[in-house]
């Protein structure tokens, strides 16, 4: 329970310091602080048993599906995290309550250094991968903000763009790279998978693994190639510097390398990568920071190089160079961390960090000079310091290797090497910063000492530095050896933390390195001048943000082309897509398209009609930009497919389909008006052939389709209808039965669809203001004569009768043609006709119904005869009918399908007579501002 | 009989047709409209409990048996959406009320009668009465989309109806299709008929499969038929464009629902089976350069709601448990996050002036913080990032491929979700930290307009904390549609 404390108290605390700023900047300080030595209050039990030999464990599941599970663990590596993580963050919390200055959001910043906290313990802790990825990428993010904590500042919005864009990259192969190890090992459990080492290097998938968690591992790490991000982190506050990207963070890489040591390492493919990729970065990031002007720059650097070093021990892959690796993760943490608090307070009190302008700040805050130089110095692997030993180890390891056969010199020879470079950064940063003359143009003037407390962490972590580096057996031996215990997952092998081994190959190595490092820095101005001819430039930071703005320059055009806006294009793929659907399975089927059925006797009638179809079909395609024409041709099409139910002995349909022909008709001719009478010639020849082509694949294809399915044998539920219609449904209209019992809760939806037609037309139309054409296209004025007498008068006598005739309709519909749809279409064509003949202001004077209740009448009830079932316990919209008789009028029946009916009705009046008179509505509103 | 079946259907109608008659009286409007809305949850709490014992609900409209009547099916795949669709709708009501549905005639009607096509989707049994809520649903989109006016919204809106029409169109070639073979409409009749139809109709069963696929593709915005959603959700008004998250699932629905049921993968018409997943990963790269390309952030948005469509598909396109239960899982995330994307888009672009959600160097937002952690929230979740819902989802995904498929998958999804990572954080950059000026132009939002985006983004936290149950309801979906029988015995009334 105290582990997971120890990650939640930071994580939650988080939330704590943005709250406690208003009682001051202190008091979110002491918030941050108190957080931290809370958990590590926490840490301290288990802690001991650690030391004690006794690994902490804890688990509980959570989500098994996706086998993350809580598990943490707490062991000698995992403890050594612990330490660095929270002991550092307690000295970076104290430092940055003095290097923040007044006008930074002090809270905001505790509360992401916690966030960060909780999220690094997080790794450290985990006993579970896909856990440990949770939290890696957490780190990731609240690097991401810390970095852009200035964020009015370019640099620091790209610098952190850059770095959640590499280490966010690094993670997701990472999630892949763990995948396929817990595929391998059947667990993603840490403590299972480490004991696994054999079984997942000789499994096939093992390279792709390891070459995805590397990534991770090396994009955290800011191995070579992916370093670059690193250096332009330091756009971040340097407490964020000093803890996130040099003592913690980055070196989530190197820990995962020693995390997962017993189980990925001891292959050639583990040596050569992990070896190759360490020392081409130490040596690669040695000799870049010497040519930094940056201070945090060259410590950038340093660091990189640094974690270069650390994975090269890794990757070498002895026992001996394992615990190298972790001692070096120890004193690199120590002395790079109160490198960086020096260069805040320098940068802090001197307003630049820049080591041209810099110089002998050994005058004005010789209390700071001396701590740096004695970190400097360990950083520079001086004896009696805790730099020197690890980098002993280092040296003595490189000797040892035979892996390389012939070649075993090249490593000794590049650890020396990184080891000149190395001093002579170390150097620089001693000799331009404190000596070398007097400042020039410093931003700041005089500066002086900063405050007490300010100095506190540095003097602290100096201290550890001088006290490893001289008495290493009484201080650091315990955690070195827990540590490494925990990274070898075996027995430890002998090693000695002595500060004299004797006068032997390694001390020669390193005063080489020293001798060496010196007179290379002594040479520096001409070192400088070559640098700067041979390198001039290649700045991988350019390149990346030119391929950033590539790729998202690409991305867009790329999109723009696919997405051009062409309602064409879209409908051509749509239609292209529907030809696939349809050919993909008859070209890979053996069957033949027409069914055995034979197809029956065409008699002339039926050929007439077919024909005139087809040919009213052409003539609206072909004088399609000749409106009225296009419009006349396609009411043809309509009044043949009315007939064509008629012949086939589908009245209703015939009905429906005839008053539907002249409600579309009368709709078209209205928006016509609006428009030119002729179109222009828009597409290419070319572009019409397509279209041409692609027309006539759709309608080939569903003419296909149809040859198929007529030609088939066909059964159907259908005659369940029939049979039912009467004794089930009270009406002999077997259609009508249908549309309102059998499939009545299609009719509620198929009106409700009309209904929200005609309340979004009317929301469409609805201060809509068109351009009135006051003549055709030829120049012809319209007619003066808006009303004909003659029409208005036939209209009038017209009225009553039509509106008998649906009234007749609708009453018979149960039983015989006609029904609540085709009645309110004839009522509906009636009240219309009336608005063309005599005008809308004539029409409305006598007729003055809203609309919109119409129709939410006639679909409530169409919904209330439905909903009425409930209280006899029925289903929505069953149906009961009775017959009865009365005096006079005879038998009748009344069936609830009937109030159905109504709504159908009620309903189909409202839209169309919404819809038609709004758009009518429309010309006159034009017409009347256009002065007729 | 459970009359509450049909409750998420008769109480959006009802409300609509009141609003309808309450013409003028806009308060009172509004109050049936959030009344209505807010009502549906505790009636997809009420459903949801009941299906998750597996039971099925089968409500026989008419009192017809069924194949002859039309059905409502209730299943833990119905529950699921129905509830999704009720939290969605009622926070965007929520935020609609603020002042957007006011930018139009009717906004609560059609909200209303969108919301009866959505559900009616859901939890019909029947293929025609589908394809019928498809219409109801379309057309109040139609109206929605051009809530508002303005000239791109309008040709925007244009392309969707049109395309939408020849969609319909096609819907009912495939019904039509199925009919001639089958005789049937009833979905769990259509699986029995179609698993027993003769060799020689195999053809016109898979074309009519394929054609649907395209129907519902259309809908769910699935390469190459995705190109009318990133103009359409970019310009649609805001509470719009939130709503319409759930538009891209009714299609992702009706696909999981037809190639599990009618046309299962190892049946008589397979190609889906084979077509869904490339497509899927095809839709999900192409929405990852759209993410990477995109130069507003309610483009951006529509655009991750194609890499998410890509996502879904992909999961379901694997046509097992593991695949479908990680669908199920990532569905309800990727609506609530980009609908409260959509929302938070329109907040920001209301405190930038003239800038609005361009990524242009703009003046300083009037709430920073507040929008910035709630726009680092959705872009986490939306990226698929730990710790939020977006990263279990897709660790579900992930895991539930065959080694072979993984090279793909896994490359496509993670190198998806990296784009979006680059995307979000140039996004989140240019608009809240690349400013100029020191002033805000815009006042600060009220909690009332700002309630519902956070609301929704917190969403993917609750999905995150409460990631156990949440799987394990998807997980019981999964089989429950990969074993269809019981579903068709349920609906039939026989027993296998």
């Amino acid at each position: 329970m105290n582990l997971l404390l120890i990650i939640l108290l930071p994580l939650l605390g988080a939330l704590l310091p943005p709250l406690a700023i208003r009682y001051g900047r202190s008091a979110s300080a002491w918030t941050a602080a108190a957080i931290t030595l809370a958990a590590l209050l926490f840490a301290l039990g288990p802690l001991v048993a650690v030391f004690g030999g006794a690994p902490q464990e804890v688990h509980w599941t959570w989500l098994p599906q996706a086998g993350l599970d809580i598990h943490l663990r707490l062991d000698g590596l995992a403890a050594l995290f612990v330490l660095l993580i929270l002991g550092i963050g307690l000295l970076v919390i104290l430092y940055a309550r003095y290097y923040l200055a007044e006008r930074d959001p002090m809270g905001r910043f505790y509360g992401l250094l916690l966030l960060f906290m909780g999220a690094m313990l997080g790794v450290a802790l985990s006993n579970h991968l896909l856990q440990l990825l949770v939290f890696w990428e957490l780190t990731s993010l609240s690097s991401f903000l810390l970095i852009s904590y200035w964020h009015h500042r370019s640099d620091a919005r790209r610098g952190a763009r850059m770095a959640l864009a590499i280490t966010g990259a690094g993670g997701l192969a990472m999630l892949a790279g763990f995948m396929l190890l817990g595929h391998i090992v059947g667990s993603y459990q840490i403590s299972v998978i480490l004991n696994a080492g054999d079984l997942i290097r000789a499994h096939p998938l093992y390279a792709p693994m390891l070459l995805l968690v590397l990534l991770g591992a090396f994009t955290k790490s800011a191995q070579f190639p992916f370093h670059f991000w690193l250096p332009h982190a330091m756009a971040a506050p340097t407490p964020v510097s000093a803890y996130l990207h040099s003592a913690t963070m980055v070196k989530a890489g190197v820990f995962l390398l020693a995390r997962l040591y017993p189980a990925l390492s001891g292959t050639e493919l583990w040596f050569f990568l992990v070896g190759g990729v360490g020392l081409a970065t130490l040596l690669f990031a040695a000799y870049n920071a010497l040519f930094q002007h940056d201070l945090k720059g060259l410590l950038a650097y340093s660091t990189i190089s640094h974690l270069g070093l650390i994975t090269l021990l890794f990757g070498i892959g002895t026992p001996l160079a394992a615990v190298a690796g972790v001692f070096h993760i120890i004193n690199h943490a120590t002395f790079k961390a109160s490198l960086f608090m020096a260069a805040g307070i320098i940068d802090h009190e001197t307003g630049t960090r820049d080591m041209r302008l810099i110089n002998g700040m050994w005058k004005y805050m010789p209390h700071t000079a001396t701590l740096a130089m004695v970190a400097a110095a360990a950083m520079a692997g001086v004896p009696l310091l805790n730099g020197f030993l690890s980098k002993e180890m280092f040296f003595a390891e490189t000797l040892h290797l035979s892996a390389l056969g012939a070649f075993s010199w090249v490593l000794p020879a590049a650890a020396t090497l990184a080891g000149i470079f190395a001093v002579a950064y170390s150097a620089r940063f001693i000799h331009d910063v404190f000596f070398n003359g007097e400042p020039i143009d410093l931003p700041k003037f005089p500066p002086h000492e900063p405050p007490r407390h300010m100095k506190v962490p540095v003097e602290i972590l100096v201290a550890l530095c001088l006290l490893v580096g001289i008495l290493p057996a009484i201080t650091v031996a315990p955690l070195l050896a827990v540590a490494a215990g925990a990274v070898l997952n075996g027995p430890l092998p002998d090693y000695s933390l002595a500060i004299w081994h004797g006068f032997n190959t390694p001390f020669i190595m390193s005063l080489v390195a020293l001798a060496g490092g010196i007179a290379l820095y002594t040479q520096r101005h001409k070192l400088f001048a070559l640098h700067d001819r041979v390198f001039p430039g290649v700045d991988a930071r350019a390149l990346f943000w030119e391929f950033i703005t590539w790729l998202m320059d690409t991305a867009h055009a790329m999109t723009r082309a696919l997405e051009n806006g062409s309602l064409q294009r879209y409908a051509a793929l749509l239609l292209l897509t529907a030809v696939a659907a349809i050919a993909w399975p008859f070209l890979n089927s053996t069957a033949p398209i027409a069914g055995p059925v034979p197809a029956a006797p065409i008699d002339a009638l039926t050929l007439l009609g077919a024909l005139v179809m087809m040919a009213a079909a052409v003539v609206t395609t072909v004088w399609q930009r000749q409106r009225l024409t296009a419009v006349i041709a396609l009411s043809v099409v309509g009044l043949v497919v009315s007939l064509t139910f008629v012949r086939w002995s589908a009245p209703d349909l015939a009905l429906t389909q005839l008053s539907v022909e002249v409600v579309t008709i009368v709709l078209l001719l209205l928006a016509l008006y609006f428009l030119p009478q002729r179109a222009t010639v828009d597409s290419s020849n070319l572009r019409r052939g397509q279209d041409l082509l692609l027309a006539t694949g759709v309608g080939g294809g569903v003419g296909l389709i149809t040859w198929a399915m007529l030609t088939r044998p066909y059964t159907t539920i259908a005659n369940y209808f029939v049979e039912n219609s009467l004794p089930g449904g009270g009406g002999a209209n077997v259609v009508n039965v249908i549309l309102v019992d059998f499939r009545g809760f299609d009719t509620l939806g198929e009106i409700t669809v009309l209904a929200i037609a005609a309340i979004g037309i009317f929301a469409l139309l609805d201060n809509l203001r068109l351009e009135m054409p006051a003549t055709d296209d030829g120049g012809r004025p319209w007619s003066s004569e808006r009303y004909p007498l003659v029409l208005s008068q036939l209209t009038r006598f017209l009225l009553p009768l039509a509106l008998l005739v649906s009234v007749y309709l609708f009453l018979r519909g149960h039983n015989a043609p006609g029904g609540g749809f085709i009645a309110g279409l004839v009522t509906a064509v009636a009240l219309i006709l009336q608005y063309m003949a005599s005008g809308i202001d004539w029409t409305q004077q006598r007729w003055r119904l809203q609309y919109h209740p119409i129709i939410a009448a006639g679909v409530l009830i169409a919904a209330a005869t439905g909903a009425g079932s409930w209280l006899y316990d029925r289903p929505f919209l069953t149906s009961a009918f009775g017959h009865f008789h009365l005096p006079l009028a005879g038998e009748f029946e009344l069936a609830t399908a009937m109030l159905f009916d109504l709504g159908v009705y009620l309903t189909v009046v409202g839209v169309v007579m919404l819809i038609l008179a709004n758009l009518g509505k429309l010309t006159q509103r034009s017409a009347g501002e256009g002065g007729t | 009989m459970n009359h509450w079946l049909i409750a998420p259907l008769v109480l959006p109608l009802v409300a609509a047709m009141l609003i309808l008659l309450l013409v003028g009286r806009r308060g009172v409007q509004r109050a049936v409209s959030i009344g209505a809305t807010a009502g549906l949850l505790p009636i997809a709490i009420l459903l949801m409990c009941f299906a998750g014992d597996g039971e099925f609900g089968v409500y026989r409209l008419g009192n017809w048996p069924a194949p002859f009547g039309i059905v409502l099916v209730l299943d833990r795949l119905t529950a699921l959406m129905l509830l999704l669709t009720a939290v969605l709708a009622l926070l965007v009501v929520l935020h609609a009320v603020n002042g957007d549905d006011r930018r139009g005639r009717d906004f609560h009607v059609l909200f209303q009668l969108q919301l009866l096509g959505i559900n009616g989707a859901f939890l019909t049994g029947d293929l025609f009465n589908l394809f019928v809520f498809f219409e109801i649903l379309l057309i109040a989109s139609y109206g929605l989309a051009l809530h508002g006016a303005g000239a791109e919204r309008t040709r925007a809106g244009l392309h969707y109806v049109v395309l939408n029409l020849i969609g319909s169109s096609l819907f009912l070639i495939g019904v039509g299709i199925l009919y001639a073979v089958t005789g049937t409409l009833n979905m769990a009749d259509l699986a029995v008929k179609v698993a027993a139809a003769p060799p020689e109709s195999a053809a016109l069963l898979r074309a009519s499969a394929l054609l649907l696929l395209a129907v519902f593709g259309l809908k769910a915005a699935l390469l190459p038929l995705h190109l009318w959603l990133p103009a359409l959700y970019g310009h649609a008004t805001a509470p719009v464009a939130a709503l319409f998250a759930i538009m891209t699932k009714v299609g992702v629905y009706a696909i999981l629902r037809t190639y599990t049921l009618i046309f299962p993968a190892d049946g008589a018409a397979p190609d889906v089976g084979h077509w869904l997943l490339p497509l899927a990963l095809l839709t999900l790269a192409v929405g990852a350069v759209g993410v990477l390309g995109s130069q507003r952030l309610r483009v951006l948005i529509a655009y991750l709601v194609v890499v998410s469509v890509g996502t879904l598909l992909a999961g379901i396109g694997l046509f097992n448990t593991g695949g479908i239960s990680a669908a199920l899982y990532y569905l309800p995330h990727t609506t609530l996050v980009s609908a409260g994307l959509f929302l938070l888009a329109d907040l920001i672009a209301r405190q930038r002036g003239i800038h609005g959600d361009n990524f242009v160097l703009g003046p300083p937002l009037a709430q920073p913080t507040r929008l910035g952690v709630l726009f680092f929230l959705g872009a986490v979740a939306a990226a698929g990032l730990p710790p939020l819902s977006g990263f279990i989802g897709k660790l579900l995904l992930l895991q539930a491929v065959t080694p072979a498929q993984a090279a793909w998958l896994w490359t496509i999804v993670l190198t998806g979700s990296l784009a979006s990572l680059i995307a979000l954080s140039r996004a989140g950059s240019r608009i809240f930290w690349k400013t100029e000026g020191d002033r805000a132009v815009a006042g600060q939002a009220p909690l009332p307009l700002f309630a519902p985006a956070a609301l929704l983004l917190a969403m993917s936290v609750v999905m995150t904390l409460f990631a156990a149950p949440v799987t394990r309801y998807t997980e019981a979906t999964a089989a429950q549609l990969l074993a269809p029988q019981h579903y068709i015995a349920a609906v039939l009334g026989v027993h296998p």
